[in-house]
């Protein structure tokens, strides 16, 4: 970014930079979009073909009212307009990983049209116009490194994909890239997509070209496309590059201007940070749109699934249930964001408060506990598979100091291996927490006696007396095997060494 | 359609319809080269000749008055014609493959493709 402010400060020359993105988003179903093979990644290449993703004569698309339904949630919740009627067409281009040498895309009745998605920036929420939102399917994949031949897979060949355009509204590389993030959240909350950058399953297409002004009269560079970018990273970098590139190839040739100069494919290549010019066959956009006389129209109001996917209210968006979290629980804001990161993990949460778990306290079990197990075994918290009752139950021993905070932990563990409940589970470790008092007291002064050094801090220096209570709070813990209530044994630390204090004085 | 299918297709014809129709053998050079097709300068003036015969037949149905008459896409009366997204048995690796000229593994292999362009 120096680079580019430094440029910005020569006289005279001021510039904003225009992007607009294409993204494609894979929809989340078993299947593809016009015939019943699975969607796996990295299957035995070939292995999830048939006569209709071939693309052999004969062979007739049928609609996955998945993919249908998915493609509507998700345009609801960029604001669409989703039509009453859309249809198909044939996008006709050659290439070896299309073998009907037609795409079925959405040509002039796309399913969803002029939405919007909210933004956050540093400057606050931007606003970022939808133009459409397309089913479409995908082609398969090429391999080029092979020598003497290129290889073609056709398992992903027919993968529902949902192509979002957007306004030419975004400003800044920063602000591609959070929209990229914030699409990715919003699709893989509503459950529309997995949204995994390893899978390739959304892939992002930058438009960037600069609106540069020098001496009141503003100059156009010519829109760049930057194809097929798989990562966030890649986007923000790609148009970093592109508005520097853009920049420095108008200063040195005034004439490369909109208009005067083709629409430039550029390719982004990771190793070197660049984009570089793609080698475009003259006419390869001509793409004689047709419709697909194989398909009929989708009719949204004349289908019960999918008017019923329509009329269904949009759920709770993330941003909104964060705030909901803090409000209704008394969370922290970033306890709830921990908790809402998966959506399964924080309606877990949700259940389990209603199994009657102390919110705050199942709030941090969920950030303390659950989740270092989760990490342990690279799940999320609710593919751990506990139930909420069971999670709300653990809630509510350590608010009644049945068990302390620390051997939750070893509960909790002990609950990924068991279907008992947490109390039974305490019980059997020896977790329960001992309210009588005399045992407290021998733990207290075992404590007190092993660690004079401690007790010599609290009584002459009380800039660390602080600390060193907390390590004999510790010590207690550990000889009663966390037993003990860390709270009362903290009483009665100060109550003894108080004592002590008495007779030395 | 007033006009019988052979005395359209005369000779004579074809040519008076030439003179106002864009078909020309500079738009049967672009199509063939987007289609991917070699075809020799005869080939073309002959392909010139035969869609304009044939876009010229199509062409009848503008003397109908469709006036009032919605715009469709298609003749059949449906819409959401849907299945359920449940998986039905793919090829196998060997049967996607058998009329393929050329394979690798389970792959099937093509001539070298230079440039990546695409959809
Ligand atoms: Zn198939």
């Amino acid at each position: 970014m120096s680079a580019l402010k430094r440029s910005m400060t020569e006289p005279g020359i001021t510039f904003r930079t225009i992007i607009g993105l294409e993204v494609h988003v894979q929809l989340r179903t078993k299947t593809k979009l016009f015939c019943g093979c699975l969607l796996e990644f990295a299957a035995l290449p070939n292995s999830l073909t048939c006569p209709v993703c071939l693309g052999l004569p004969g062979a007739l698309p049928v609609m996955n009212r998945e993919a249908v339904r998915l493609a509507i949630r998700l345009g609801k919740a960029l604001n669409c307009t989703i039509a009453d009627f859309a249809k198909w067409d044939r996008k006709s281009y050659y290439y070896p990983d299309l073998p009907k040498n037609y795409q079925i895309s959405q040509y002039d009745k796309p399913l969803c049209q002029e939405g919007w998605l909210d933004v956050p920036g540093e400057d606050g929420v931007g606003r970022v116009g939808i133009q459409r939102a397309h089913l479409e399917e995908d082609a398969g994949k090429n391999i080029h490194d092979t020598p003497g031949c290129t290889l073609v897979d056709l398992n992903r060949t027919g993968t529902p994909l949902l192509e979002i355009v957007t306004r030419p509204d975004l400003t800044s590389a920063d602000q591609a890239y959070a929209f990229c993030t914030e699409l990715q959240k919003l699709a893989t909350y509503l459950s529309v997509s997995e949204g995994s950058m390893q899978k390739g399953q959304m892939r992002f297409e930058p438009n960037v070209n600069l609106a540069i002004v020098r001496d009141g009269i503003e100059y156009r560079t010519p829109i760049s496309e930057i194809k097929n970018l798989n990562s966030f990273k890649a986007v923000r970098a790609a148009i970093e590059y592109e508005t520097r590139r853009q920049l420095q190839d108008w200063m040195a040739d005034n004439s490369y201007l909109f208009g005067e100069r083709p629409h430039e494919n550029r390719g982004w290549n990771d190793g070197r940070q660049v984009t570089e010019l793609q080698r475009s066959k003259e006419q390869a956009h001509d793409y004689r749109y047709f419709p697909d006389p194989d398909l009929v129209s989708v009719e949204v109001g004349r289908n019960a699934a999918l008017q019923g996917e329509l009329n269904r209210p949009i759920d709770e968006l993330p941003v909104a249930r964060c705030l909901r979290f803090q409000a209704e629980y008394g969370l922290s804001a970033n306890d709830a964001e921990t908790i809402l990161a998966e959506r399964a993990t924080a309606d877990l949460f949700e259940r389990a408060v209603e199994a009657g778990a102390p919110p705050k306290v199942a709030a941090k079990q969920f950030v303390n506990v659950w989740s270092k197990l989760a990490n342990e075994y690279r799940r999320s918290i609710a593919e751990l598979g506990i139930e909420a009752k069971r999670i709300g139950a653990l809630a509510k021993m350590v608010e009644q100091n049945t068990v302390s905070a620390s051997a939750a932990k070893t509960v909790a563990a002990a609950m990924l291996d068991s279907t008992d409940g947490p109390d039974f589970l305490a019980e059997q470790l020896g977790l329960i927490q001992v309210v009588d008092e005399e045992e407290l007291a021998k733990w207290v002064d075992a404590a007190i006696a092993a660690n004079e050094k401690a007790v010599q801090t609290i009584l002459t220096n009380p800039k660390k007396a602080k600390a060193s209570e907390g390590f004999l709070r510790g010590q207690v813990m550990k000889i009663s095997s966390g037993k003990a209530d860390p709270g009362r044994a903290g009483e009665l630390i100060a109550k003894r060494v108080a004592g002590l204090k008495d007779q030395e004085d | 359609m007033t006009e019988d299918c052979a005395s359209f297709f005369s000779r004579k014809r074809l040519e008076d319809r030439l003179v106002d129709t864009p078909i020309d053998e500079s738009q049967v050079r672009h199509v063939a080269q987007l289609a991917r097709l070699k075809l020799s300068d005869d080939e073309i003036r002959q392909h010139t000749v035969d869609l304009v015969a044939i876009l010229g037949y199509v062409e009848q149905l503008s003397e109908l008055n469709t006036d009032g008459i919605a715009e469709t896409t298609h003749p059949l009366p449906l819409c959401n014609v849907l299945r359920d997204d449940e998986p039905q048995p793919s090829l196998t690796p060997d049967q996607a493959l058998a009329n393929a000229p050329q394979k690798r593994d389970t792959f099937f292999g093509v001539p070298k493709v230079l440039n990546q362009e695409g959809g």
